[in-house]
């Protein structure tokens, strides 16, 4: 039972790091109808300006962590304008985006490896490693630290697509970017919200996975599994990608924990499978017709 | 540079070219995406090496020739295509794509479980069997074969589901029975390439045929132009070349890369040869079509200097 919570509250804390990243994903997804793979570049990036932050300019872990986020900010805007906002404009089918995408990704991870190099990097201890005891549970101080930011983050995101006019917009676009135009949204400010809101997520999530793990150029490599949570969510809705990373995670731990270490990468692409042979459209995602 | 070193690009090339043609078959006419036919190549890559290392190497293979590798590869890559095709191709457009990748990176993870074949380590005596005219035969076989399908009554009912699926339907045309066809088709020739990849390398290892491999694949594709035989065996040979001639720069090699294929899409979408083919008849047509856009663009600036005048 002890062993069961235990596991539990790792995956929890895993899982709301792949919380982070998902909407990323399901937020593009929402209004550009394709997947995001430069995604995972930007969040590697956040992890290296984290730690850069912390190492070379030294900077209290409150201002690393506020430069990581605001770093990928820029870089998810950046992507954008020169990777997809071309093809936006001449209306290119989906699959230009995602090769778009996949080259922004490879673009970005050789550029950190030629000008930073290859090599595997360790966050300085930021927050002592002794656990705090809860009777015969031991919590990681660290896993504390992300599952609350993490969910402070999230709920504030979702406050923001809530409450805000620029979030009603995006709620509106996501339904139909063309009529929301007509309506006069301006749907170029509302692609660039988007993508800044993700790049945002993604420096956080990237300082978290890389305090939790190692800093270096393949972690894009690790988010496709974050974009999995999202798929199995149900791509384009944010409840959806928050609810499938945490099951994720919690699974992930637990294959990990009774079964064996070396089938968590594959148990994800299984669920990945299963989820799309059984309900491709995930958990709750937005149910889009084809049109012929 | 000396001629070794040319043939061993040339070779890389053509085996890539295998796995490009049966990828362009199944994108460029018949309008699927696949992020996972890195692992078709695995499967030919690994059942290959099977076949035909000896009973002696660790891990044992069959010892048999080569050619039944070949056909073994081919054979099983395109039995497991024709499950995941069962399983998948009723999904419509950004989620088959999905599909594709998590069955390829599945697929690689399995063979990086499975100790009988090397798991992660790796597969180290494939007998080096890939010369270069076995290469020149299988590329001009696989060119002759699609050229000739691509203008038979089932390429052009592939081509009818690519332009417009359900006119295609209504016109008589079983669209899953031709994109399974068309499925199968292209994972058996990524299946033949993964084995002439692992006897050209002699040693293969899970990791060589991940994401990044399925994408390149779809890259050169695209880059070639969709819908163009010629145009893909152009994309191989100048995507293979390409990272070898800029290997003087290292690590900033595949940072160009990348910047090229964002360039490509944003700039030149149609890829190199889009639509176009290399044959009498196909640059003929070209040039009929680039003489008529001259005039046409003589004509309307003929019109436009004349109204000015007026």
């Amino acid at each position: 039972m002890v062993q069961f919570l235990q596991q539990l509250i790792n995956g929890l804390s895993i899982g709301s790091v792949y919380a982070l990243m998902a909407v990323g994903y399901s937020l593009v997804y929402s209004i550009m109808n394709f997947s995001n793979f430069a995604h995972g570049g930007v969040i590697m990036l956040g992890a290296y300006f984290g730690f850069f932050g912390l190492t070379l300019l030294k900077l209290p872990f409150a201002l690393a962590f506020l430069l990581a986020s605001i770093g990928t900010f820029f870089v998810a805007i950046l992507v954008e304008r020169i990777a997809y906002k071309p093809l936006r404009e001449r209306r290119a089918p989906f699959l230009y985006f995602i090769i778009s995408a996949m080259g922004a990704s490879i673009l970005l991870e050789n550029l950190v490896i030629a000008t930073i190099g290859p090599t595997f990097r360790t966050y300085p201890e930021v927050f002592s490693k002794a656990p705090i005891e809860l009777g015969p549970l031991a919590i990681g101080r660290l896993d504390l630290i992300i599952f609350v930011i993490s969910a402070v983050s999230l709920t504030l995101l979702i406050l923001f697509i809530d409450k805000t006019k620029l979030g009603k917009a995006i709620q509106a676009a996501s339904y139909n970017v063309k009529a929301c135009a007509l309506m006069g949204v301006n749907t170029d400010r509302v692609i660039l919200t988007v993508f800044g809101l993700g790049g945002f997520l993604a420096g956080i999530a990237g300082v978290f996975f890389g305090m939790k793990y190692t800093v270096y150029p393949q972690i894009g490599n690790i988010t496709t599994k974050s974009f999995i949570a999202a798929v199995f969510g149900g791509l384009g809705s944010l409840p959806g990608a928050v609810l499938g990373s945490i099951i994720l995670g919690i699974i992930e731990t637990f294959v990990a924990g009774y079964l064996s270490s070396q089938f968590r990468d594959l148990i994800a692409f299984v669920i990945l499978i299963a989820v799309l042979v059984v309900r491709p459209t995930g958990i709750m995602g937005k149910v889009t017709e084809d049109k012929a | 540079m000396d001629w070794t070193y040319i043939q061993g690009i040339l070779m890389l090339a053509g085996i890539n070219m295998i796995a490009v043609l049966g990828l362009s078959l199944l994108t460029g006419f018949t309008g699927l995406f696949s992020f996972g036919h890195a692992g078709f190549m695995a499967i030919g890559a690994y059942v290959g090496a099977w076949i035909s290392a000896s009973p002696t190497s660790t891990p044992a293979g069959l010892g048999l020739p080569f050619v039944l590798a070949i056909v073994g590869g081919g054979v099983a890559a395109g039995a497991v295509s024709y499950f995941i095709g069962r399983i998948s191709l009723n999904l419509k457009g950004d989620y088959f794509c999905i599909a594709t990748l998590g069955f390829g990176e599945a697929i690689r993870l399995i063979f990086n479980n499975v100790n009988r074949f090397g798991g992660a380590r790796g597969w180290p005596g494939v007998p080096g069997k890939s010369t270069f005219l076995a290469i020149l035969v299988a590329d001009v076989v696989a060119v002759l074969f699609l050229a000739n399908l691509v203008k038979s009554r089932h390429g052009r009912n592939m081509i009818a589901v690519r332009e417009e699926e359900l006119a295609a339907q209504i016109a008589g045309i079983d669209v899953f029975r031709y994109k399974m066809l068309s499925l199968i088709i292209s994972a058996v020739y990524a299946g033949v390439a993964g084995v002439f990849f692992a006897h050209y390398m002699t040693f293969i290892q899970p990791k060589m045929f991940s994401l990044t491999k399925s994408t390149e694949l779809t890259i050169i594709v695209i880059f070639g132009g969709l819908g163009s035989i010629s145009g893909s065996v152009l994309g191989a040979l100048v995507l293979t070349a390409l990272p070898e001639i800029l290997r003087t720069f290292e690590m900033w090699r595949l940072v160009f890369y990348g910047a090229a294929v964002i360039l490509i899409m944003v700039s030149r979408p149609k890829g190199l040869m889009g639509g176009m083919e290399l044959t009498p008849s196909g640059i003929r047509k070209m040039v009929a079509e680039r003489n008529a856009l001259r005039e046409a663009k003589a004509r309307l600036l003929a019109e436009a200097q004349g109204g000015e005048e007026e």
